[in-house]
């Protein structure tokens, strides 16, 4: 069954037909070539896939792209501004809370909506916050520290 | 791509209803993060959706005026958690929620699908066991109303009849107001897990030193999520001091039908039933006003 959407992705509006049974991470990757959103568990366990949809972190990979109708998306493409990584990118770099990378867009997308979200947040909060995200490298303690540093600027 | 043949959102729950009778093949999705991903690993053939996710009227938390809180069975986890009307009146509702998952869980699942996938392990079932909630079924037919423990019937098997939705889940005064309560979800990991057992323990008091009411629900404890009646009545009328809560404890095992399961053995699950209770009974009286006799 096939369907109409309409949806804003990084700030650019989208309309397409898609199948009813295509997730959002499927649109992001195969029509639209954004493949900075992973693929990892497929079951809403890992957190790869995260993006933002209306500024809350989901699992695109079980969210129906038909939801996504008249939302506004950010995935990991639209985080860096003016090719410039932001803040939280930049504190990522700088304490090392990257290994192999594949869980790192999602990683940023739930830290993100933290920092923009405003409000304070202990290291147990942040934890909690990314209590969704599976990094396999074990590089919790880094990527846990560039969110704290990110968090008190 | 999930084998999705037709999808069809209902605006209103008067449509969904319609569209509910008049097609019996439809599944029901609000969520989705259980039928998603029933669909992905082939536990369903290609499947009819009618979504609920565009109707309001089922995403409201209030309180009434005569005290009683209603959750919308759309409401998701993120916002019972975050609720002030859950927060102050059934906190133990919004700890059982936040227990639930991890963020991008809790931001899609819905207390709804929840309970109607009937499921032992369900997060917000012994909250909602021990707070006697009421659920509201709505059809063609009208609307009933119908203790929880009455909707549970087996593994994965609840009293929604052909053609109903589940609207509301309503939480009387006399349940939860001037009592405590605390959920413990006991699971290897501190989210993102399925509970190896799970215990909400609420409870009123006579002063700050006797019992006056107790309730225990546990959660993978059973076929279903139930309560412990039999400690429940042992505890009415008793002095609040570590005897009576050892007792308590003990007694709750009775009401259990543990068994063995990857996850944990028979004998372990009853262990942690006596020793959990206890704990969240604790917190509970606590949390009640009341001071525990150690002496």
């Amino acid at each position: 069954m096939l369907k109409e959407i309409s949806f804003t992705i990084n700030g650019k509006k989208e309309t397409m037909t898609i199948n009813a049974g295509e997730t959002l991470l499927e649109v992001l990757r195969e029509r639209l070539h954004l493949t900075g959103a992973k693929k990892g568990c497929e079951v809403g366990e890992c957190g790869a896939c995260a993006v933002l949809v209306d500024g809350t972190a989901i699992n695109s990979c079980i969210y129906l792209a038909v939801w996504a109708d008249g939302r506004e998306i950010v995935s990991i493409e639209g985080i860096a501004k003016g090719g410039l990584p932001s803040k939280l990118q930049e504190a990522f770099i700088a304490e090392g809370a990257i290994q192999c990378g594949y869980c790192t867009p999602g990683f940023v997308i739930s830290a993100t909506s933290m920092v923009e979200s405003g409000k304070c947040y202990s290291k147990e909060d942040v934890k909690q916050g990314l209590a969704g995200h599976l990094c396999r490298c074990t590089g919790y303690q880094n990527i846990i520290r560039a969110v704290m540093k990110t968090l008190e600027q | 791509m999930y084998p999705i043949a037709d999808y069809t959102e209902a605006r209103t729950l008067e449509e969904a209803i319609e569209q509910l009778s008049s097609n019996p093949g439809l599944l029901i999705i609000a969520g989705g993060t259980d039928l998603l991903i029933k669909l992905y690993h082939g536990k369903l053939d290609t499947v009819q959706l009618l979504s609920l996710r565009q109707i309001k009227s089922l995403q409201i938390i209030t309180e009434n005026g005569d005290g009683s809180i209603s959750i919308g069975s759309l409401s998701t986890f993120k916002e019972i958690g975050g609720h002030p009307i859950v927060q102050q009146g059934i906190p133990i509702l919004a700890e059982a929620a936040m227990a639930m998952g991890g963020p991008q869980i809790r931001s899609m699942a819905t207390i709804g699908g929840n309970i109607c996938n009937g499921i032992p392990s369900a997060d917000s079932a012994p909250a909602l066991f021990a707070l006697n909630a009421i659920l509201k079924l709505q059809s063609k037919e009208g609307e009933r109303a119908i203790p929880i423990q009455e909707f549970y019937r087996g593994p994965g098997q609840v009293d929604l009849k052909q053609g109903e939705l589940l609207t509301e889940i309503l939480i009387t005064p006399d349940n939860y107001q001037h009592f405590g309560g605390c959920y413990i979800k006991f699971s290897m990991r501190k989210a993102m897990d399925i509970a190896t057992l799970g215990v909400a323990a609420t409870c009123k008091l006579n002063g700050t030193a006797r019992f006056g009411q107790v309730r225990i629900g546990l959660g993978v404890a059973g076929p279903t999520p139930l309560r412990c009646t039999l400690a429940e009545e042992y505890a009415v009328g008793k002095a609040v001091n570590g005897l009576t809560i050892a007792e308590i404890g003990k007694i709750a095992v009775q009401s259990a039908k543990s068994r063995t399961s990857w996850r944990a053995s028979k004998e372990y699950r009853e262990h942690l039933i006596e020793e959990l209770t206890q704990r969240a009974l604790t917190t509970a009286i606590t949390r009640a006003g009341g001071v525990i006799d150690y002496a």
